[in-house]
């Protein structure tokens, strides 16, 4: 693209590419892509109680010329497909796909001649939530592995190959779940369960001790709900 | 109000809430717990002795109204044992990219051998990784568990397993959150009452 495609990439770019890439996470700012459903949970997102804000992504975009990232929130019709698409053509790079819900990812139920089987036919998807209709901190756990995908973006083409030639790290970037990552002792434990590929009983295991924990010990402040 | 101008008064519901507790849910750092019966990632359940309580029969797949499940059932043999029973699921996978949690596989399944967890965090950018194979669904072994296939240890039949086992009473501990005591039907009258 720039000036970056031509130096040769050391210290300076790296560092450069680490300053871009986490103003780039810092300020994500999505375009409204509500369809149906996953559309609420995505307006719940926004809201106080879960409050993307924090992350610097309250802004819902109106226009996609100002967006970064589209969340494509629920199904989409063979119709709206050239819509989906034009909008996507109108966002500046870089930009970002997250397909929100399963009937953005796959179609879901809707297996039918309505309904795309999923947007990655249209656009590239860089992130796939499952759910119908994911919650809030669904959507933010897909965003905060989005995030972490975006910080490990290569600047220009050099800095691909050098980084396509290294060792794959152990867990794969944007893999990790958002309670394990923020966590400095549990994702210590996600990345022992990886490299012996138990990822998936670390989880049934952690879940098991904390709903056990919640009804013995808290009785009492069990009710947030 | 006669003192302050009408505009300069509305900020006082701007501060007053200075003083209220904060809503905002701290998620990455502080997740709160779900409802208990939210329905979550699948969990495929072991017997106490660590035999697959799945058999194969394949109801969850013709429940599912996404067709999200696939299931391949196979036999069981006396020197490949994984069930306790006949049969037992060879293939199992449930493709999160078309589950849509609403449960009606977990009523189906005669067994009590698919439950469901609360663990949501699934996102993944790659599709391949949204389909769950048996190994990812399966429960993790917990104490006095061992890794099938073995043989039947709490009884000559698969009837020790579901029906006149009193200390298994199709319960396992753990996964379904309830240890053998407080599950129904686990009480005395149910031991020595006739099971026919």
């Amino acid at each position: 693209m720039g000036v970056e495609e031509k130096l040769p990439a050391g210290i300076l770019l790296t560092t450069v590419e680490k300053v871009v890439n986490w103003s780039r996470k810092a300020s994500f700012w999505p375009a409204t892509f509500g369809l149906a459903c996953c559309a609420i949970e995505m307006m719940a997102s926004g809201s106080a109680r879960y409050d993307l804000g924090r992350f610097g992504m309250e802004v819902f975009r109106a226009t996609p010329r100002q967006a970064d990232l589209m969340i494509v929130a629920g199904r989409v019709s063979q119709k709206m497909a050239p819509v989906l698409r034009q909008i996507y053509d109108q966002m500046p790079e870089p930009k970002w796909v997250l397909s929100m819900g399963v009937c953005a990812s796959s179609g879901g139920m809707f297996n039918n001649y309505a309904i795309v089987q999923g947007v990655d036919h249209i656009v590239p998807v860089d992130m796939y939530l499952p759910g119908c209709p994911p919650r809030p901190e669904m959507l933010m756990d897909a965003i905060l592995k989005l995030h972490d995908k975006v910080m490990h973006e290569a600047l220009g083409d050099k800095r691909r190959e050098i980084i396509a030639a290294e060792d794959k790290p152990l867990v794969p970037v944007g893999s990790m779940p958002s309670s394990y990552k923020f966590n400095k002792a549990k994702a210590a434990k996600w990345r022992d369960a990886v490299a012996e590929g138990t990822e998936e009983q670390l989880r049934i295991t952690e879940w098991m001790a904390e709903r056990e924990a919640l009804r013995t010990g808290g009785a009492g402040k069990k009710g947030k709900r | 109000m006669g003192i302050l101008p009408k505009s300069a008064s509305a900020f006082g519901v701007t501060f007053s809430h200075m003083f209220k507790k904060v809503v905002t849910e701290e998620y990455p750092e502080k997740p709160v717990p779900t409802a208990p019966r939210y329905h979550g990632r699948h969990i495929l359940n072991r017997h106490p002795d660590g035999l697959e309580k799945c058999i194969g029969c394949e109801l969850c797949a013709w429940a599912c109204p996404a067709d999200a499940i696939y299931v391949s059932g196979a036999d069981n043999t006396e020197e490949e044992r994984f069930s306790p029973g006949e049969r037992y699921a060879g293939d199992y996978q449930i493709n999160y990219a078309r589950c849509i949690f609403c449960g009606l596989c977990i009523e189906a399944c005669p067994t009590r051998s698919l439950t469901m967890s609360n663990e949501y965090e699934l996102a993944r950018d790659d599709r391949r990784d949204l389909i769950f194979t048996k190994e990812q669904l399966l429960a993790p072994l917990l104490p006095g568990m061992e890794q099938p296939p073995h043989a039947m240890r709490l009884g000559g039949s698969e009837k020790d397993y579901y029906i006149s086992g009193p200390e298994n009473p199709g319960m396992s501990k753990g996964a379904e959150g309830r240890s053998v005591e407080d599950a129904p039907g686990a009480g005395s009258e149910r031991r020595s009452g006739g099971h026919s």
